[in-house]
């Protein structure tokens, strides 16, 4: 089962969100959540994909929402911990050209 | 009585009439209607007029016993629970087992205990909704199904009306594809442009299902549309990217590789977004990978969308192979997944191409077992475009037509750099109804002259640099840049369009750059003694038009095209 943990930082301008497990369709709705159901808005958010294995298209997809949601070309997304495999789906997508991929 | 036990209807079975009108009337007094019978018999014939809900058998009746009843009356009601609780003063096991194989629920002893008898016929009751509840989500589910089912079908039938105006059915393009692919949100079209080129797009939405589907009927649209004009890959990019921009949700994005394949200038051009790598298979055996280098369609803005094409020098015998990422990611029993490697082990071991398809499939079988239905895969090889079909015609519409007038146009650097004049001007002439029957010659002929005074010409670029694959992709690289950087020069066309008899008539296209010129003798020379690649399109617009002469300085061309009255 896909964890879903959205931790806000202390002045709540930064949010981080875990997935831990596979990041597919099945946690689409705890993933919107994360962002949307927080008291400020954040200005910037880190996705941690450090215990994330298993990324597919429908993630794309929901990357995107979130950058959406982030204010679209000027969204602050970085993306954080990719495992190498998860590196190379978001390498064939070209989605370092969109999000800040470390 | 039980708070929520609801009244049913339920059906009392025994010979012994004292039995039977007690145990009626304890049931009728915890709220439910009795149905009485003395023995087997009249009890499957009043449970098949009735139909009660539950039913309380005496296991030793004459005529016919309580298990030859509950074997008849749980056949009857087919797939609805109809409980069945034997009545009975046996306790010997091998008795309970006989009432059990007969289809028996329940036992209820005797004597009689009312709160045991209240507590059965309350579960009983509750087993018995639960499986009406089932069977009835299952009918509404299986109803639900069809319905899709055939949605599905109506618009796999509307969409094949529209992807199959192209021409996949060509004999150089071989492919692959789940007959339901597009409800996999994979995507295939193909179709000539005028002067003969083909176009391949692969393409996969992101989603399953009809969601998927949408987005492929506007594609196809924009694909075929902009083919048959005549619009390179570069503006059928931006077209395809900003209609979907506009019409998909922003989760939704369409990865895709589209490519063109120039016989006629011996050049692949390719744009991957987000797709598997490609593969350009040389007929000498070398693998040229082609990979995604951009995002998939659908997702950038129309103003920040810069489609960049990769161009690759191809022979007649090469072909290209596409697929999808259902080959790489078909997965084993260990979730390991196939990979780009082994599919290249495939490639490599691969001696017939026409085989190709085969022995990927029989690689995924010996990794996996089975095949996935979303594994699409499509390969065109190289040949003379002479072998294509024709692109669609302009049909005729019967109108009049232009017959005697001329036009010139001067495209200086701006326009050079963000626009492509040739399907403005095909569209022209396409006017001219005599110029119809040979729109294929015309734009491979203005192609020709058009990127020979762009790039020779305004670009200064040497076309010899394209002797070999690293000049080659040095050459493009240069056109590039050159273009990017340009300030000032000008390509000028002019057409002027004369009858010559009743109905007959010419066109003559004129066509100056504002290049340094190049030595016409020497290349006419050359091309002469059919010295490869420079030369080629002065060779090719030679062939394809009624004459065609260069000015000294080689700044300027006229060509002409004539055609005769219809007959």
């Amino acid at each position: 089962m896909t964890n879903v943990t959205a931790t806000p930082s202390d002045d709540g301008k930064e949010l981080t969100i875990r997935i831990d497990g596979r990041f597919d369709f099945g946690c689409h709705q705890a993933f919107r959540d994360s962002y949307e159901r927080v008291n400020t808005k954040p200005s910037s958010f880190i996705i941690d994909l450090k215990d994330t294995n298993y990324l597919d298209s429908s993630a794309l997809g929901m990357l995107l929402l979130l950058r959406d949601h982030g204010g679209g070309d000027s969204a602050k997304v970085r993306l954080i911990n990719a495992s190498a495999d998860t590196r190379k789906i978001l390498a064939i997508s070209n989605f370092d050209k969109l999000f800040d991929i470390q | 009585m039980l708070p929520d036990s609801l009244p049913v209807s339920v059906l009392i079975a025994d010979d012994n009439m004292t039995d039977r009108m007690l145990l009626s009337s304890i049931v009728r007094r915890q709220g439910h209607h009795v149905l009485q019978a003395g023995n087997g018999e009249e009890a499957v014939k009043v449970f098949e007029q009735m139909r009660p809900q539950i039913v309380l058998l005496d296991v030793m009746m004459p005529i016919m016993d309580g298990f030859e009843a509950a074997r008849r009356i749980k056949a009857l009601a087919g797939e609805a629970l109809v409980p069945v609780i034997f009545l009975t003063s046996m306790s010997e096991d091998e008795a309970l087992v006989r009432c059990l194989e007969a289809g028996g629920d329940d036992f209820l002893p005797k004597p009689y205990n009312q709160i045991i008898l209240a507590a059965k016929l309350h579960a009983m009751e509750r087993m018995r909704r639960l499986q009406a509840t089932v069977l009835k989500q299952r009918d509404e589910l299986a109803r639900h199904h069809g319905h899709l089912l055939n949605e599905q079908r109506v618009a796999k039938a509307v969409f094949d009306q529209v992807a199959h105006s192209g021409c996949l059915g060509a004999g150089n393009i071989r492919y692959l594809q789940s007959p339901y692919a597009l409800f996999n949100g994979d995507l295939l079209l193909a179709a000539a442009s005028p002067g003969g080129d083909l176009h391949v797009l692969l393409g996969d939405f992101t989603g399953h299902g009809l969601p998927a589907a949408v987005g492929a009927m506007p594609l196809a649209d924009v694909f075929y549309g902009m083919t048959a004009k005549g619009y390179g890959l570069a503006e059928t990019l931006r077209e395809m990217n900003a209609k979907l921009k506009r019409i998909l949700p922003p989760d939704m994005f369409c990865c895709a590789t589209l490519i063109n394949v120039s016989v006629n200038r011996r050049v692949l051009e390719v744009w991957n977004g987000g797709m598997p790598d490609g593969y350009l298979l040389k007929q000498n055996g070398e693998r040229v990978p082609v990979p995604s280098r951009a995002l998939p369609l659908g997702i950038l803005s129309p103003e920040r969308f810069e489609p960049k094409t990769q161009v690759y020098p191809i022979e007649e015998g090469d072909r290209i192979f596409l697929l999808s990422d259902g080959v790489i990611e078909t997965t084993n029993h260990e979730e390991t997944l196939f990979g780009a490697e082994r599919l290249e082990v495939v490639l490599d071991r691969n001696t017939d191409r026409d085989r190709l398809f085969e022995d990927i499939r029989e690689a995924l079988q010996g990794f996996h077992g089975e095949t996935r239905d979303d594994v699409s895969m499509v390969q065109v090889k190289v040949v003379d475009s002479a072998s294509l079909p024709p692109a669609v015609l302009t049909p005729d519409r019967g109108q009049p037509t232009p017959t005697d007038w001329s036009v010139s146009f001067e495209f200086r650097s701006e326009t050079l750099k963000h626009y492509n004049p040739l399907p403005f001007l095909l569209q022209l002439l396409q006017e001219v109804q005599g110029l119809r029957g040979q729109s294929g010659a015309l734009y491979t002929v203005l192609t020709e002259l058009y990127s020979n005074a762009l790039e020779h010409g305004v670009l200064g670029l040497d076309s010899s640099l394209k002797r070999n694959g690293e000049g080659f992709a040095r050459y493009y690289q240069m056109r590039e840049e050159r273009l990017r950087e340009l300030q000032g020069g000008y390509v000028k066309v002019g057409l002027a369009v004369e009858p010559q008899t009743e109905e007959g008539g010419r066109l003559v296209i004129t066509i100056e750059d504002s290049g340094a010129g190049f030595d016409v003798p020497a290349t006419l020379k050359r091309v002469g003694e059919g010295d490869g690649y420079s030369g080629r399109g002065v060779k090719l617009v030679r062939a394809l038009s009624h004459s065609a002469r260069w000015a000294d300085d080689g700044r300027s061309a006229r060509v002409e095209f004539a055609w005769e009255g219809q007959a």
